[in-house]
This record gives structure tokens, C-alpha cells and sequence, in this order.
């Protein structure tokens, strides 16, 4: 059995296989198949995001172009699912992750620890935990920073924060420097993001997760999420 | 090797009497010529991105160029084009000497060969458009999923046909080859059709985690370890330590390997009694391995001079070394202690760079610097002193980038944990990744040497001594 073709092939090469995908793969899976996944239409109905409205104010006449109108729950779609394609196809997943996790602080520097409830959409399909963070945690980015912030910061990093090694992405704006299709989708995903948590947006050191000044095994007491709370051996 | 010699002696060799060549060398040259290709533009693409994080990006602005997407050519090049590549060439070369058949078809051989190529070309143009998949290591666009699945099956389909007549027991290297063959087709379709049409949130993140494993563990692993056991007995000249050993080594990987998965999403929402377990068979496959370290640094023992002398040995077992170390630095970063700190840093990248090329790369590498002669035609290499330049070079290039990011990831994990503004952790990091682009630099200008050499040895080899259609069955029969 141990050294013959159909011992390897059957219980090595398909049985061990199945039995990881059945532990590993299948039963969260099971677990998770009850929850409903929100399409982006499902999202877009939940109302139109402050700074998708903001971009039209500012650039009436490109967003009108790019988006065939001004802001409804269609191209607000239309721009999220787009944002959602330039942030994987440039692999901005790479260098920013998507999960605030319940150790080593996180939720005083980002907000709420992440749960699985706001993994269950459309965007999320494959999920983006992130792998690493060269940039910030993206979770609860959305309304963090102003749209006029983005645009230059997009255009060109340093010119915003000088030490830092994002690309530039030139390609996102028109020859006059306005944002492109791709340019607003990108910023309207991006300040979506987290904008689904009741409290928001985060600041980093003020703001609603954190009240009090940061202390051993602060978190625990505030800025909980629906998730785990730290250990509290964390300090 | 002991199951193989005795055979050899009495078998008819159905190839040839059917009056059919037993090897392609031909084919497996052109693996390795597409391999070390595709290896030295993945190699260019990693130094590129690396220049981003010096601020000095020289083609920024153009969209082609976006340092992203060149981070997935890199990490893509490397698993398809590279490795993949110069396993298909190792297996072309391995698997008939073993089998003492052909392989399935001679026409779908070569057919295999030019589909991959444009599987890889491919990948390669869609993720410079920007069109990723969002699975790590599986970022190949959707559309050119099916088409490298296919080739997958084909692949397994040519190589398990010969495997299936061998009567009796098979050699050790055999079962790893047959099980990968299972593993990578599993693999590659749940990894890039589950998370993006089936399953989505923190279940398609368990999958994924299982994919990006998977990839490295029941992929490049199987086929590196079986490699090991099929070269270091021949260029040995000695049988392999314990067979009990190698029994163990077998079939603990087959059963632990592939429920790791999930130990790359530590602390998500992954539900945790999971990432306890991706844990525990995370720190078992850790033991198997040292068992299979040990059996194979018996079977060096008593002839520890072929380290200095026979330079595809010391590819090899420099290999192991790293082997050892980044699968015990695997059971210390998997643990639930450690995470806190290393998730999301320098650490992992460290690590990863020591397995895919300190120690898979290096095993190809070994094993192409003692095949590629015999490929060609020619008697030895041109200058065998570029190649002491490229192992060197590839070494010391690979401890660096290995401890230089270890340390990195370390600070910057520490860090963050102490709230410090985030810029400060670019910072510090600044000469870390100065030194990373300098280490990096010195495993290319490695290649180099070994890429000079190959073309040389090329041009310089006798008259008349084309690499062969064919390869005479009295020196299959020898090894």
C-alpha cells in the first residue's frame, strides 16, 4: 500500500487531499453559506457615499462623461465595481491589507476589528485579507482622508507624505490632471471602504474609536468590533 | 535506487521495441532554456519593484510599468515560468530512466511544451494589463485559468502513463511525482475557480489560504523532494540512507502538508478552532521534514568531499540547509505568538524568498548545472569557475536578503505594535530595503555567469553534437 501506484494515487494523492479540503476548505465554507452575500446593486442601495456625490460637484462635467449622468445608485455601482478591478489589477492588495486583527493594537490604529460579516459581498470575492502592508491597513480608510487628498496622493505620493514608496499613478488622471473613469473609481471604492460600520470615519489617535488615551489593554474597553477582543497579554 | 538496478538488468524495454527514443533530450533542453528565460526576467521584475521602495522607480508614470503589477510578474514568472518550466524539463529527463518507458506521446510532449509557453506568455501579458485575479500566487487572469488547467491534466496524463505500467513497487521519487501530479490539478482548480465563482468572504479566504500552500507544498515540493531522491543517489554513487526514513517523509507531507492552508490568515475571521489546527500540522510538517534532512544527510555521510568537489551536490544539500531553516522558521512564524508581531512584514517575504529560491531554485539550478553538458552535446562546461561564481553569488545574495528581511520584518512588526506613527516604519525600514535591492543585485549578476556560461557551452561544444532527438537506452539503463 505504502509503495504501490494505487496507494499513492488514491490515498496520498486524492484521499489525504480531500480530507484537508473537506477540514479545511468545505467547513468554513459550510459555516459561512448561510450568510447572505450582498451584491454591489445591494450595496449601492444602501444610499450614495458623500464623496461619490463630491466628485460630480467637482468635476461636473468629466463625471457626467464617465458615468453617463449625475450620481444615482447605478454608477455608483458602476464605480465601486470598477474601483474594486484597479485595486486587483494594480495589485494595490499587495502592499495595503484588509483586516483589522484583534492583536498587537490594530483597533487603536485603524478602528473595529475586522468580522466576517463585512467579508459577505460581491467585492470580497475572492476575499482581500492582504499579505502585506508596505501602506496602511484599507479597512476603514473610507471618509478617513479628504477626496482632494487622494487625488494629489495618487498623482504623486511624496507631494503628500514624503517618505512614502507608493508608486505613482499618473494613469489615472486626464492630460489637465482631473481624475479619470478609473481615477474616480478607485477613490470612490476606496473611501467606501468601512463606511458600512455604524461609527465612522476613524482617525488614527481621535476620533470614535478611541476616547481615552491609549493604554495596556485599553481596546478591550472600547473600539470593540463584533469580532474577538484582543488577549489583553498584548502590550 | 536498489528496486531500479535489480529491475534494470532483466526487463524488456518496451521503447525499444516499438523503435522509439526513451528520452526527448531535445524537449528537456528547451525546458530549461524557457526556464532560465523566464527565471531571469521574473529575477529583473523583483529588482524593478525593489527600486520602488527606494523612491527611485525608474519608469514611473507609464502605465506598463506599474510597479505592482510587475510584483506579480515577478512571483508569477518564478512559479510558472521558472519552476514549472525546468520541472517539466527535469521530468522529461527523470521519468522515462525511472519508468523505462517513453512517455505518453511524443507529438503531445512538444505540444505540451508550447502550450505552457503561451500559458506563461499569457499570464504574463494579462497581469501587465492589469487584469489579476485576486488569489495570491494564482493572480493568472481568469480567462487563462482553464487553459493551464487543461495543460496541467495533460501534463499529469503524459507522465502517469508510463508510471501506471511499472510493475511492483515504485522507487521513492515515483510516489511523490504520482501524487503531484493528483495534487497540482487539485490544486490549481480549487484555488482559481473556488474563491472567484463559488465561495466569497472570510470561506473563500480558507480556501485561498489552502491554494497558496498548497502551491508550494503538494506542487514544488513533491517534485523538488522526488528530484533529490532521483540525482543525490546517482551523483552519490550510494543508495539513500533508510528507506523507512523515506517512507516517513512520504507520507507524513502527504497528510499534513495540505491541512497548513489557513496558518496565512492567522487572527481573521476564519474561525479560530481551524487556525489551531492549521497550526498543529503546520509544526508537524516541520518534524517530517527534519526526518527527511536527517536521511539524507546519512546518506552524504562518508562522502562529505562531494560538497567541495561535485558542485550539483552542493546545489543540492545547500538547499537542504535552507530547507531545514525556513521550514523551522515556519513552525516558530506559524504559532499564534508570533503572528501578532510578523504578520503583514519583511519576515514573510524573507521567508519566502529562502524557499522558493534558496531552495527550490537552487535544486533546479544544481540539477540543470549537471545536465545541461549532457543536454548540448558537450563535454563539460565552458568555464566551470562561472559557475563557482554563480553558486557564490546566488548564496551569500540569498543570506543576505534572507536575514536582512527577517530583521526588517521584526522592526517593523514591533513597530507598529508600539503605535509609532506609520511613516516611521518606512523609515526604518529605508536601508533594510537598500539592502535588499543590493542582494538582489547579486543573485542576478549570479544568472548572469550562469547564463553566459550555458550560451557558451552552446557555441563552444564539438561538431556535430546537436542536442539529440534520442538518448541510447544502454545509458538510461546505467543510471
Amino acid at each position: 500500500m505504502f509503495e504501490t501506484k494505487s496507494g499513492v494515487f488514491a490515498i496520498a494523492g486524492l484521499g489525504f487531499f480531500v480530507l484537508a479540503f473537506l477540514v479545511m476548505g468545505l467547513l468554513p465554507w459550510l459555516i459561512y453559506v448561510d450568510q447572505p452575500e450582498l451584491t454591489v446593486e445591494q450595496i449601492a442601495e444602501q444610499g450614495l457615499l458623500h464623496e461619490f456625490v463630491e466628485l460630480h460637484e467637482r468635476f461636473p462635467a468629466e463625471f457626467e462623461r464617465y458615468f453617463g449622468g449625475p450620481p444615482s445608485k447605478e454608477n455608483f455601482a458602476a464605480a465601486l465595481r470598477r474601483g474594486h478591478e484597479v485595486y486587483v489589477g494594480e495589485a494595490c492588495w499587495h502592499c495595503h491589507s484588509q483586516q483589522v486583527r484583534p492583536v498587537s493594537r490594530e483597533s487603536e490604529r485603524w478602528g473595529p476589528v475586522s468580522h466576517a460579516s463585512e467579508y459577505q459581498n460581491e467585492l470580497q470575492r475572492p476575499v482581500l485579507f492582504g499579505t502585506r502592508r508596505v501602506g496602511p491597513d484599507l479597512s476603514r480608510e473610507g471618509a478617513r482622508r479628504t477626496n482632494d487628498w487622494h487625488l494629489a496622493h495618487f498623482y504623486n505620493p511624496t507631494s503628500v507624505v514624503p517618505t512614502t514608496v507608493m508608486p505613482v499613478y499618473t494613469w489615472f488622471f486626464d492630460e489637465r490632471g482631473y481624475p479619470n473613469r478609473d481615477g474616480m473609481s478607485i477613490i470612490t471604492y476606496v473611501q467606501w471602504l468601512g463606511s458600512w460600520l455604524p461609527e465612522y470615519p476613524y482617525y488614527y489617535g481621535e476620533g470614535p474609536p478611541q476616547l481615552t488615551p491609549p493604554t495596556r489593554g485599553a481596546q478591550d474597553g472600547v473600539a470593540q468590533g463584533p469580532g474577538r477582543d484582543d488577549d489583553g497579554r498584548e502590550g | 535506487m536498489s528496486v531500479i538496478t535489480a529491475s534494470s538488468g532483466a526487463i524488456n524495454v518496451p521503447a525499444l521495441a516499438a523503435g522509439r527514443a526513451l528520452i526527448e533530450t531535445r524537449l528537456v533542453w528547451w525546458y530549461f532554456a524557457a526556464s532560465l528565460t523566464y527565471m531571469i526576467v521574473a529575477m529583473l521584475a523583483g529588482f524593478l519593484f525593489s527600486l520602488q521602495f527606494l523612491q527611485h522607480y525608474p519608469l514611473a508614470g507609464i502605465e506598463l510599468f506599474s510597479p505592482g503589477r510587475w510584483r506579480l510578474v515577478h512571483t508569477n514568472g518564478v512559479a510558472y515560468g521558472f519552476i514549472a518550466n525546468a520541472f517539466l524539463g527535469m521530468l522529461h529527463w527523470a521519468v522515462p530512466r525511472l519508468t523505462l518507458r517513453p512517455v505518453r506521446g511524443r507529438g503531445l510532449s512538444y505540444f505540451i511544451f508550447f502550450a505552457w509557453q503561451a500559458v506563461v506568455l499569457a499570464t504574463v501579458v494579462g497581469l501587465l494589463t492589469g487584469q489579476a485575479q485576486a488569489v495570491e500566487w494564482g493572480e493568472t487572469p481568469t480567462w487563462v485559468d482553464p487553459v493551464a488547467l487543461a495543460g496541467l491534466i495533460l501534463v499529469a496524463v503524459n507522465f502517469l502513463h508510463p508510471i501506471l505500467q511499472v510493475q511492483g513497487p515504485m522507487y521513492v521519487t515515483l510516489w511523490y511525482y504520482v501524487a503531484a501530479f493528483v495534487w497540482t490539478v487539485l490544486v490549481y482548480a480549487m484555488g482559481s475557480f473556488l474563491p472567484q465563482y463559488f465561495v466569497g468572504g472570510a470561506a473563500s479566504g480558507a480556501i485561498i489560504g489552502l491554494f497558496i500552500h498548497d502551491l508550494v507544498g503538494l506542487f514544488v515540493t513533491p517534485l523538488g523532494w522526488g528530484m533529490m531522491y532521483y540525482f543525490v543517489p546517482i551523483l552519490l554513487k550510494k543508495p539513500v540512507w533508510s528507506h523507512g526514513l523515506s517512507l516517513v517523509g512520504f507520507w507524513g507531507l502527504a497528510f499534513f502538508y495540505p491541512l497548513t492552508g489557513i496558518h496565512h490568515f492567522l487572527y481573521s475571521p476564519i474561525p479560530m478552532f481551524l487556525q489551531y489546527g492549521a497550526v498543529i500540522s503546520t509544526i508537524a510538517v516541520e518534524l517530517v521534514v527534519t526526518t527527511v534532512i536527517i536521511n539524507f544527510f546519512m546518506t552524504l555521510r562518508g562522502r562529505g568531499d562531494a560538497l567541495r568537489t561535485n558542485l550539483p551536490i552542493r546545489w543540492f544539500y545547500t538547499g537542504m540547509v535552507f530547507y531545514f531553516t525556513t521550514c523551522l522558521q515556519c513552525a516558530f512564524q506559524a504559532t499564534l505568538t508570533f503572528q501578532k508581531i510578523i504578520h503583514f512584514t519583511d519576515w514573510v517575504v524573507g521567508h519566502s524568498h529562502l524557499v522558493m529560491f534558496g531552495v527550490f531554485g537552487f535544486w533546479l539550478l544544481g540539477m540543470m548545472t549537471h545536465l545541461i553538458p549532457r543536454l548540448v552535446g558537450a563535454g563539460g562546461w565552458f568555464r566551470p569557475s562561472w559557475n563557482a561564481w554563480h553558486y557564490w553569488l546566488s548564496t551569500i545574495g540569498t543570506l543576505v536578503m534572507f536575514f536582512d528581511l527577517v530583521i526588517a520584518g521584526l522592526i517593523q512588526g514591533f513597530q507598529w505594535r508600539d503605535l509609532a506613527p506609520w511613516e516611521d516604519s518606512l523609515v526604518a525600514s529605508a536601508p533594510f530595503w537598500l539592502t535588499r535591492a543590493v542582494s538582489g543585485t547579486m543573485i542576478i549578476v549570479g544568472q548572469f555567469f550562469f547564463a553566459a556560461n550555458v550560451v557558451m557551452t552552446m557555441l563552444r561544444r564539438p561538431a556535430g553534437h546537436g542536442a539529440s532527438a534520442g538518448e541510447s537506452m544502454s545509458e538510461a539503463a546505467a543510471i
